[in-house]
C-alpha cells in the first residue's frame, strides 16, 4: 500500500465516522423536537383508547374590535354587568335595537322584575342602565326618515 | 372570529368543554371535522328561510322579511316572519296531541286527539294576510320598545285546518260567551313553567268566522315547527298575535280574555289620539282588532337604476284587515301626483291583493316611487307615521323604494 493509499483510506474512515455522528446528531435533534412539543411521545402509541379529557377555560369574554364577540355588545364601561344580567334570558340584540332613555331602561328593568322573573340588580341597575344610553343613545327620526344603505343595482326592464 | 374557525383552532379537551362532555372517541376525529353539537344554529337551514331574512333577535326568534322577498302571491315559508314570545317547544308528538276546549262559557269541556280533528270536522282553505302587530315599529319617534320590525313582519301564505267555529259548537257555547283565549306548549323565556310567553284570544265574532280555523297544514304541506306544528290558528286580518301557534287548548270566556300580552298595553293602542312619548293609562289602552289598510311594492327591490327611456313595471300586495283595498296608488313626486295600479280581487276574504303599474319617468335623476293603498271605507296610507301610540303597533305609513334614472 503506498503512502497516498494509506491516506485515502484513513481520510475515507473519517470521512464515514463524521457522516455517522452528524446522522446521529440529526436523530438526536430530532427526537429532542419532538420530545418537547409531545412529550409523551403519542404518535408512538395505539390510538384506539379513549381520550380523557380535562376541561380547559376557554375566552367567553373576547374582545374583537370593540365588540364583545359573544353577544355582540359594544365594549365600554358596565358591558360585563349587562352581559350577566340581562342576556340569560334573551338574546343581546332585544337590548341593542332598543334606543331608550335611562328613565325608560329603568322602566322597563321594573316590568322584567315584575313579569319576566328577573332579580334585584342592586348597585348593577344604574351601572346597565348607564352604558345601555352610553353605547345605544336615542336618535332622532323626525316622522318619516330618509332612506339609506340604498344599494344600487341595474335593472335590466 | 366565526365558531367554526375557534373549533379547528382548539384541542379536543377544550371542545369537551364547549360540549360540557368528554368526547368518547374524539381521537379518531379527523382533523376538519365539524362536530354536531357544535355546529352554529344557523336560522336559515334550520328554519329553511331566505339568507336575506333579517334575524332581528335569537332567543325568542324573531326574524323578518324584506319587501321583495315577499314577492310571492302566496308567501312560501323562506319568506315568512317569524315572530316568537317564547321558546320552541321541543320533543313535539303529533300522534300524542291534544286539543282541549274549556273556559267558563263552554257547555261541555272536551279534548280531542289531533287525529279527531282532522277526521270529525269539515276542512276548509283560505289565503291568510298574518302582519304582525308590530311591523313597522323601528320607526316611530320616540323609539317604541320591543323588536324593531321595518316593513317585512307580513305575509299571506294559504292555510288548510277546521274552522274554530265547529269545533267550538261540538263542545257547546253558552249564552254568556264573550270571548276565546288560547293556550299553548311555547316555554317562556325564564323557562319558569307557570309562566305563559302569549296567551290571546278574539272576540266570539271573530272566533266564529269562516275564515278563523285551527290550521294543520301550511300551502299543502305539514305547519314547519316555527310556525306552528302540529296545530295553530290562523285570524286573517287581525294581528298575527291572535293566531296562536302550538295550539293546546282554547277557553271559551265569560269576559275579555285576561292571558298574558291580553292585559296591560300589550297589542293595545290608544283609545284616544296622544303626542308623541305622551303616556297613558293602561285603562285608556284598547285592544288593536282589525289591521289597517297597508301596501308593500315587492317589485323591484329598493335600489333599482333604469336607463333613462324604459318604463318601469312595478308589483306588490295591498290588503286591509277586515276590509278590502278598493284603490290602489303610485307616486314618484313625493305625493304631489297619485296615478292609479291596477289592483286585483283577493282570492279570498282576507288574502291580500296583487297590484301592478308601469311607470315613466320625465328625466334622468333620483326617484321614490311611493305606494298607498286606500280601504273599502276611503281610509288611505298616511304618507307620514300614523299616530304614535307607545308600543309602536299599526304603522301602515306608505311604502316606498329609491329608483335612479341614469
Amino acid at each position: 500500500m503506498t503512502k497516498e493509499e494509506e491516506f485515502k483510506k484513513y481520510a475515507k474512515k473519517v470521512y464515514h465516522l463524521m457522516i455517522l455522528a452528524f446522522s446521529i446528531f440529526l436523530i438526536a435533534g430530532g427526537a429532542t423536537i419532538y420530545y418537547i412539543n409531545d412529550p409523551n411521545f403519542s404518535a408512538f402509541k395505539s390510538n384506539t383508547e379513549a381520550l380523557v379529557v380535562t376541561p380547559e377555560e376557554i375566552d367567553e369574554n373576547l374582545i374583537e374590535n370593540g365588540i364583545h364577540v359573544r353577544t355582540g355588545l359594544v365594549d365600554g364601561v358596565g358591558l360585563m354587568a349587562v352581559v350577566n344580567n340581562c342576556t340569560n334570558c334573551h338574546s343581546a340584540k332585544l337590548v341593542t335595537q332598543n334606543k331608550m332613555s335611562a328613565e325608560r331602561w329603568n322602566e322597563t328593568i321594573k316590568w322584567m322584575q315584575e313579569t319576566q322573573n328577573l332579580w334585584d340588580l342592586g348597585a348593577n341597575q344604574e351601572i346597565i342602565v348607564n352604558y345601555l344610553v352610553t353605547n345605544y343613545p336615542v336618535t332622532e327620526k323626525g316622522r318619516r326618515e330618509n332612506l339609506t344603505n340604498i344599494e344600487w343595482y341595474g335593472l335590466e326592464n | 372570529m366565526k365558531r367554526r374557525d375557534f373549533v379547528k383552532k382548539t384541542t379536543l379537551s377544550t371542545l369537551a368543554t364547549l360540549i360540557g362532555a368528554e368526547i368518547v372517541y374524539g381521537s379518531n376525529l379527523l382533523e376538519d371535522y365539524n362536530l354536531l353539537a357544535l355546529q352554529d344554529p344557523d336560522p336559515f337551514k334550520l328554519f329553511n328561510k331566505n339568507k336575506e331574512m333579517l334575524v332581528l333577535n335569537d332567543k325568542p326568534w324573531n326574524i323578518e322579511a324584506q319587501a321583495h322577498l315577499l314577492d310571492d302571491k302566496i308567501t312560501p315559508n323562506s319568506a315568512m316572519f317569524i315572530r316568537n314570545n317564547g321558546l320552541i317547544p321541543e320533543a313535539i308528538d303529533a300522534k300524542k296531541w291534544t286539543l282541549t276546549i274549556d273556559g267558563e262559557s263552554v257547555v261541555n269541556q272536551k279534548t280531542y286527539t289531533l287525529e279527531e280533528l282532522k277526521s270529525k270536522f269539515e276542512h276548509h282553505t283560505y289565503q291568510l294576510t298574518l302582519e304582525c302587530g308590530g311591523n313597522g315599529r323601528s320607526e316611530f319617534n320616540p323609539p317604541a320598545k320591543g323588536n324593531q320590525w321595518t316593513v317585512g313582519a307580513v305575509h299571506c301564505a294559504t292555510w288548510t285546518g277546521i274552522r274554530l267555529r265547529d269545533v267550538l259548537e261540538d263542545a257547546g257555547i253558552k249564552n254568556n260567551a264573550v270571548y276565546t283565549g288560547y293556550h299553548a306548549v311555547d316555554e317562556h323565556l325564564s323557562r319558569d313553567p307557570k309562566k305563559e310567553p302569549i296567551s290571546r284570544g278574539a272576540p266570539m265574532v271573530k272566533s266564529l268566522q269562516d275564515e278563523t280555523l285551527l290550521a294543520f297544514k301550511m300551502n299543502g304541506k305539514e305547519i314547519p315547527l316555527a310556525h306552528g306544528y302540529p296545530l295553530r290558528l290562523v285570524a286573517g286580518g287581525w294581528p298575527a298575535s291572535v293566531s296562536g301557534k302550538w295550539i293546546n287548548r282554547i277557553s271559551i270566556r265569560n269576559k275579555i280574555h285576561d292571558g298574558t300580552k291580553m292585559m296591560g298595553t300589550a297589542y293595545r293602542v290608544p283609545c284616544e289620539p296622544v303626542a308623541p312619548g305622551e303616556k297613558v293609562k293602561d285603562e285608556d289602552m284598547c285592544i288593536i282588532e282589525s289591521m289597517p289598510v297597508k301596501s308593500l311594492i315587492t317589485y323591484p327591490k329598493s335600489g333599482a337604476v333604469l336607463k333613462d327611456g324604459t318604463s318601469l313595471k312595478i308589483r306588490g300586495h295591498a290588503w286591509a284587515g277586515e276590509l278590502e283595498v278598493s284603490k290602489m296608488e303610485y307616486s314618484i313626486d313625493f305625493g304631489a301626483i297619485w296615478r292609479e295600479c291596477q289592483i286585483e280581487d283577493p282570492v279570498n276574504r282576507l288574502a291580500w291583493q296583487h297590484f301592478s303599474a308601469s311607470i315613466d319617468f320625465p328625466k334622468k335623476g333620483y326617484y321614490e316611487v311611493w305606494a298607498k293603498a286606500t280601504d273599502t271605507q276611503g281610509v288611505a296610507q298616511p304618507m307620514l307615521l300614523p299616530g304614535w301610540n307607545p308600543k309602536g303597533y299599526l304603522n301602515n305609513a306608505c311604502h316606498r323604494i329609491a329608483i335612479k334614472v341614469t
